[in-house]
């Protein structure tokens, strides 16, 4: 049964890096939802939360060749754990003066922000949970959305739970 | 010191006897370090031979194989057999010189991405940015190749990082946090897998180039004999275990023996040592060994259940875990069930040899291979390339030592054959080495018989020359309704000639008269010998099990109906006893 999985892959800050991850999804013919990338605290690490489907099988398949991969340090599966996960959305979306009003009230509830003032456009960002990005996504459609940009999820085990296992760890033994 | 010269440091620091390679413009600084720190360097005349040379003295040795080549056209001359070593698995380390780091991404003359291209390729590859890395990088380039998996690594310098000078300190040892293979064996799965060997009446030990690789087929000798389970080996494990051994089947897959492939669909517990599941071994995979319990042990774990799902997985290093596992078992001689399962398999190996027609009067290729297997007393490095004959040679020269048959299994590479041989020879100068070629397959790389020719290598190049690309004419011929669409060798080099020109003894034989001593006096002379052996251009290699067929679809050299008396005639004999 196809799964969306949320994985956290540690790898080492090298140039090159995110090439061959990405490779090794295309060429072994994994998919990849989103991929966002970004240092970690430690400079030598970056974190990429990397956003797949696939059944069981699959996963565990992708799971072992990333282990594999030399600069590949740890990958954890967060599917099934406490997180936060959060992306961001750019979205320019057709705006009259007229129509202002009603569209900051319309994202308020969103906690989203006018981020730019056009003539005829706003830039609204909005933060947050997939669902929660794609649902004002939806009330904004019927204004006409010009531009729209996503980041992918940028995802974080929460404090306080006991910790997943990587990967690799789990599944060596059965 | 200069970067160039760390590699030369670096290479007699790891104790590498070798290099096979080809120079030009950006590798010159390396070629100069070389020269000046007398590393041997072999010249070979295309740079794909560099790369299969270096397989050919890995797989013949166990130690990694080293091959050099310039930027652009050199570089990518290696891609070949950097992917041949790859799916082989086979320990390379591979230098390639690139232009200055100033001109790189400018399309400079002779660059190539070549980091980018063999990513895919390889177990890790590393562009040298900085002269102070490469000392770290050429050491974690040999402990990735040689440990784990082994595997191919490439090494891309710059040539002015080549030229730049820095302190110069080779590391023992080398740290890699994304890179430690498991090896130690989880005791409790050994524990289960004994109990599992222990309630099985016919186990069966499936064995793959794993095993050669892990340097362990004494141990795998000692399970098969305690455990009283018959062997099966697949194209790169041939030589695991001594083929002449009675508890022996030989090779299983599509040209396997009849006895290893049925002993698939018979066994109650398959143990796959080292071995990955391959489609040209397991045809239809959900068919395969469907009686079984399947337990499989492997140094990668994303080999573990990546092709057909395992009960019992256990991920380490082949030698550890056999070592450990064998104080668990019983000996299983003395069960009458496991006698009457061998007793069963080795019937079928009796009665359904591998064959050919003994009495024709046209060449047989078997006929030429069963003679070399004769002549040599089966001692030879046998070197194969890719095609009919390199299953004939699989079939007709059994092999009983590890290292000893070798051959391009993952990626089929035609034109392995020769510039492996050469390795071969290099590595082992007094062994008697055999290639054992193709017409078609010899043509790929034929240029490296000027190596051959200037370094004086006693190879004995036997061509089995059925003028077709015979492999591929079978297929045409049982899957295309015989039209043969262009794979008649229509214009044949007169091989006898070529080697002469190249000043090497050529001999051409076309019956079974003249085989015997043709192959004696190519043996008993010193240097190097082609033999041209003209043989049956129709005949095809059996058994074969269509691919992507169950292992029960093979097709034989005898009958169904043959096949199914033998299958009573068994069944009254030992039915009884299996349970
Ligand atoms: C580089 C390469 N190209 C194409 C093939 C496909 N192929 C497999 S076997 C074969 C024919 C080999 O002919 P030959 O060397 O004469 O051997 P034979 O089968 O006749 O014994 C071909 C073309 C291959 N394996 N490798
Ligand atoms: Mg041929």
């Amino acid at each position: 049964m196809n799964r969306r999985h949320t994985l956290s892959v540690i790898v080492v800050n090298e140039p090159g890096v995110l090439g061959r991850v990405a490779g090794l999804f295309s060429r072994r013919g994994f998919n990849i939802e989103s991929i966002s990338v970004g240092e970690t605290d430690n400079p030598q690490r970056s974190c990429m939360t990397i956003v797949t489907t696939g059944d069981a099988p699959t996963i565990e398949q992708l799971t072992k060749q990333l282990n594999k991969m030399v600069d590949v340090i740890k990958v954890v599966d967060l599917t099934e754990e406490p997180i936060v996960a959060r992306e961001l959305a750019l979205i320019k979306v057709n705006c009259s003066p007229a129509h202002r009003a009603e569209i900051e009230a319309l994202i308020a509830p969103f906690r989203a922000d006018v981020v730019d003032v056009g003539r005829n456009a706003l830039i609204i960002q909005t933060v947050g949970r997939e669902e929660k990005v794609a649902a004002l996504v939806e009330l904004l459609r019927p204004y006409g959305i010009r531009e729209l940009l996503q980041t992918g999820v940028a995802a974080m085990q929460r404090s306080g739970a006991a910790g997943p296992v990587p990967v690799d760890k789990k599944e060596a033994h059965g | 010191m200069t970067g160039a010269e760390m590699v030369a440091a670096a290479l007699q620091a790891e104790g590498v006897e070798v290099v096979f390679g080809y120079p030009g413009g950006t590798v010159l600084p390396i070629y100069d370090a070389l020269f000046r720190y007398n590393v041997r360097h072999v010249l070979v005349r295309h740079e794909q031979g560099a790369a299969h040379a270096a397989e050919g003295y890995a797989q013949s040795t166990g130690k990694v194989g080293v091959c050099i080549a310039t930027s652009g056209p050199g570089a990518t001359n290696l891609v070949t057999g950097i992917a041949d070593a790859f799916l082989d698995s086979v320990p390379l380390v591979a230098i390639t010189g690139n232009v200055a780091r100033a001109s790189m991404g400018t399309d400079a003359f002779q660059e190539a991405d070549i980091t980018g291209i063999t990513t895919p390729i390889t177990k890790h590859n590393f562009l040298v940015r900085d002269v102070h890395d490469l000392p770290r990088i050429l050491k974690a380039a040999f402990h990735i190749a040689a440990t784990g998996r082994p595997g191919p690594v490439l090494i891309d310098i710059p040539k002015d990082v080549q030229n730049s000078v820095d302190d110069f300190t080779y590391p023992d040892s080398v740290h890699l946090e994304g890179y430690n293979p498991n090896l130690r064996p989880h005791m409790q799965q050994l524990i289960k897998l004994a109990a599992l060997i222990k309630a099985s009446n016919r186990p069966l030990l499936y064995v793959g180039g794993g095993a050669i690789r892990a340097q362990t087929s004494e141990a795998v000798r000692t399970l098969a004999e305690k455990l009283h389970a018959p062997v099966v080996m697949t194209l790169k494990g041939l030589g695991a275990f001594p083929e002449s051994h009675p508890l022996s089947l030989g090779m299983l897959g599509m040209h396997g023996s009849y006895a290893a492939n049925h002993a698939v669909l018979e066994c109650d517990l398959l143990l796959a040592l080292g071995a990955r599941f391959d489609d040209r071994v397991t045809g239809e995979v959900a068919s395969f060994a469907p009686n079984a319990t399947i337990a499989q042990i492997d140094v990668d774990p994303a080999e573990i259940g990546k092709n057909k799902p395992v009960d019992l997985p256990i991920v380490a290093d082949l030698k550890r875990a056999i070592e450990a596992l064998l104080p668990l078992v019983e000996e299983g001689n003395l069960l009458p069930q496991r006698q009457a399962w061998v007793d069963r398999c080795r019937h079928f190996a009796e009665r359904f040899p591998f064959a050919y027609d003994r009495t024709a009067t046209i060449l047989k290729p078997q006929a030429v291979i069963e003679t070399l297997h004769r002549l040599t007393h089966g001692n030879a490095f046998v070197v194969t390339d890719v095609g009919q004959h390199q299953m004939w040679a699989a079939q007709f020269y059994p092999v009983d030592a590890p290292h000893q048959f070798i051959t391009s299994g993952g990626l089929g590479t035609m034109g392995f054959g020769l510039p492996a041989a050469i390795g071969v020879q290099i590595a082992h100068p007094k062994a008697q080495v055999i290639l054992i070629t193709g017409d078609a397959s010899l043509q790929m790389t034929m240029q490296e018989l000027a190596t051959v020719a200037q370094y004086d290598l006693p190879i004995k190049v036997v061509i089995i020359n059925n003028g077709f690309l015979g492999m591929v004419r079978q297929w045409q011929e049982l899957f295309y309704e015989k039209r043969y669409a262009h794979s008649e060798v229509v214009s044949i080099p007169d091989f006898v000639k070529l080697a002469e020109a190249f000043r090497i003894h050529g001999a051409r034989v076309d019956s079974m008269d003249g085989l015997d001593a043709s192959i004696e006096h190519a043996l008993a002379i010193p240097g190097p010998a082609v033999i041209d052996a003209i043989v049956d251009p129709q005949e095809n290699v059996l058994p074969m099990v269509p691919p992507g067929a169950p292992l029960s679809a093979m097709i034989g050299w005898w009958s169904k109906e043959e096949e199914e008396q033998e299958q009573q005639r068994e069944a009254a004999l030992y039915g009884g006893r299996l349970t």
